[in-house]
């Protein structure tokens, strides 16, 4: 288990004091100036160093994307944007950070700016954190006061201005091209790529993209250095995480701990045990909702780190873990997750505005008993049409949770659902049958 | 992408009251010159706290006016993000969270709670016109489930019971108390804490 010391959020649970007076105490701010002085390649050379792989869903190597901003700032200056578009169900650690070590993130804020040549950062919060965005203003305040950041911020001889952006609901806006537009002040559509936001971002300018906890823990690793980052956790999955495990446990909560840790520590040592003891458990979910779920064989031995979840065809992505037990209705869940994409879909690319009703509606169906055997098959049909087949990633968040129930619980879905359709002609043609007409 | 319904009754005419008219000043200057356009999510934002929790297509116009961009460039937006409201949905808006970590924890008790209190259906005022209530997705507030949000406040480990009781407070214009409802400390582990003791019993 991670030791005390080696936590970076010491705060998580607000023991202490969020404002600048606590943060000071927790050793933020303390020599931001001499880390800023040791210049632009030496930390983006620590951070390579870390390892540190981002911390909102897609794990793309910090270091590496900063290294894509242009060396020398052109005609367009640069901007950092910070993602705080938490929306992902399953996922609540940012909403922590930001309410108990905005600090953290303020102060990585600037050595980010620094480190990609920006002198202006916009951190977009999603709209209804309008508590978490009130507290992060207050201490944005309280930085300029004390001069940390502003002109000539900690006196390291550069300016940085940061503004909060407040989203208004649109799950779409944590996706970074989604995100930019949504600063812009138009609707949250995903952008191509290419070209990347790192070359032509917000308002046409290179723009770097990361996520909340990703630029708070950026002050620690500079403090202690990027070796002591990366010995902890795996080998290229490194450090610390905040995991957020959520569902039927006794004792649901935010925890930060290794990377790497094994799934069944998490749940029966920080979040009291699955309700009903640990053999009641049906499966786990383990990064926000658009990773396919885990069933309990899995779950008895996995540990959480990127690599070993895609080794089983999942994903860490948010590290947000929702337990689900054998009271629920595991056909009945994925319906909700479904249903949660149909309402946050852009409506951009067809296959995702119309896949993911589709979806929806067969699982729904499913959970009732009224599909026909056939449908499992033609549900993971759909999810292949819709994987790959859109401008952004949502496709593949979308159809990832209903690839992983068929995957692990096919036998129970086809066991449920007998209904055989009266019209038996032209199967093969099945998206020629308008499943509504069919006589039961 | 969520299907609104913009309201039939329509108000003749708005205009930022002079504290919201220096706040959008302030948030213009958030942004770069000539990119005046970014600050419209606020501006709706501000303009659906002055009126009453919904934003009349007026207020469109004078907004698009205002941040010298075309009228239906404005709506486009405020039709797209789930979060304004085009009709009147009371003083006392609640939001029933009720995606998958919710509602494995009994979110759709709230809703009883709701229909029972509040109207039968979502998207309906009450009788007194005071509250509406609407389901929602994902708050991210998923430890703490279930949840619900009454315009900006989060009440969290919510059941059918407590809900009934806040809504009964909120519907006779009391002072209703956000956060957690099972007394428990932010996101911790309800008394199960393993990780920063020392600060824990610090704070004490």
């Amino acid at each position: 288990m991670l030791q005390d010391k080696d936590r970076i959020f010491q705060n998580l649970y607000n023991d202490g004091d969020s404002g600048i007076n606590g943060a000071i105490k927790r050793n933020d701010w303390s020599n931001t100036k001499d880390l800023i002085s040791k210049g632009r390649d030496w930390i983006i050379d620590e951070v390579k160093l870390s390892e540190l792989r981002g911390r909102g869903g897609a794990g793309f190597p910090t270091g590496l994307k900063w290294s894509f901003a242009p060396k020398e700032v052109g005609s367009r200056p640069h901007y950092l944007v910070i993602n705080a578009d938490e929306s992902e169900p399953g996922t609540c650690k940012d909403r922590d950070i930001l309410r108990f070590e905005p600090h953290k993130l303020i102060e990585g804020c600037l050595l980010a700016s620094y480190a990609v040549n920006a002198h202006t950062c916009y951190i977009y919060i999603r709209g209804e954190y309008y508590f978490e965005g009130q507290r992060l203003q207050k201490a944005i305040d309280e930085a300029y006061k004390k001069n940390l950041i502003g002109k000539n911020a900690s006196n390291s001889g550069w300016d940085l201005d940061i503004y909060i952006h407040y989203g208004a609901g649109a799950y779409i806006c944590g996706e970074e091209t989604a995100l930019l537009e949504s600063l812009e002040g138009k609707k949250g559509q995903p952008r191509l790529k290419p070209p990347f936001p790192a070359l032509v971002g917000l308002y046409g300018c290179p723009t770097i993209i990361n996520n909340v906890e990703t630029i708070a823990v950026i002050p620690t690793i500079l403090r202690r250095g990027g070796k002591w980052f990366s010995s902890l956790g795996k080998a290229k999955n490194t450090g610390t995480k905040i995991f957020c495990i959520s569902g039927n446990v006794n004792k649901p909560c935010n925890v930060e701990e290794e990377m790497g840790v094994p799934l069944k520590i998490l749940i029966e040592k920080h979040a009291g045990g699955v309700v009903g003891g640990w053999d009641n458990l049906k499966a786990v979910i383990p990064g926000g909702s658009s990773m396919p779920l885990l069933p309990k064989e899995i779950c008895d031995t996995i540990t959480m780190d990127f690599d070993s979840l895609v080794k089983e065809k999942s994903g860490l992505g948010t590290a947000g873990i929702v337990v689900i037990n054998k009271d629920q209705d595991i056909i009945k869940c994925m319906a909700r997750i479904a249903r949660f994409y149909k309402h946050e879909s852009c409506g951009q690319c067809t296959p995702c505005r119309e896949g993911s009703g589709w979806m929806w509606r067969m699982l729904e169906r499913m959970a009732k008993g009224e599909a026909s055997k056939d449908e499992v098959n033609m549900l993971m049909d759909v999810t292949k049409q819709i994987e790959g087949h859109t401008i952004c990633a949502f496709g593949e968040g979308s159809s990832w949770p209903v690839q992983g129930l068929i995957r692990h619980f096919k036998k129970e879905i086809e066991e449920r659902n007998n209904f055989n359709p009266l019209v038996k002609k032209d199967r093969n043609i099945p998206y020629l049958v308008d499943q509504h007409l069919l006589d039961k | 992408m969520s299907i609104k319904k913009v309201s039939k009754e329509q108000p003749d005419n708005f205009e930022f009251n002079e504290e919201n008219l220096k706040i959008a000043n302030d948030i213009i200057k958030n942004y770069p010159v000539d990119k005046q356009q970014s600050a419209v999510m606020s501006f709706l934002y501000l303009a659906q706290r002055q009126n009453n929790n919904w934003i009349p297509l007026v207020a469109m116009k004078y907004i698009a006016k205002l941040l010298n961009m075309p009228y239906i460039k404005v709506y486009e937006v405020a039709t797209f993000y789930s979060m304004y409201n085009l009709s009147p949905v009371g003083k006392y808006f609640v939001q029933v969270c009720t995606t998958t970590p919710c509602m494995i924890r009994g979110a759709y008790k709230l809703v009883e709670a709701c229909k029972e209190k509040i109207s039968k259906s979502q998207n309906t005022l009450s009788k007194d016109g005071k509250c509406s209530w609407v389901e929602v997705e994902c708050l991210g507030a998923c430890v703490n489930a279930p949840m619900m949000q009454i315009n900006e406040d989060y009440f969290e480990d919510l059941d059918k019971e407590k809900t009934s009781k806040i809504f009964d407070k909120m519907l006779n214009d009391e002072d209703i108390e956000p956060g957690s409802y099972r007394g428990r400390v932010n996101s911790e582990p309800e008394n199960n804490r393993k990780t920063l003791m020392d600060l824990k019993n610090a704070s004490r």
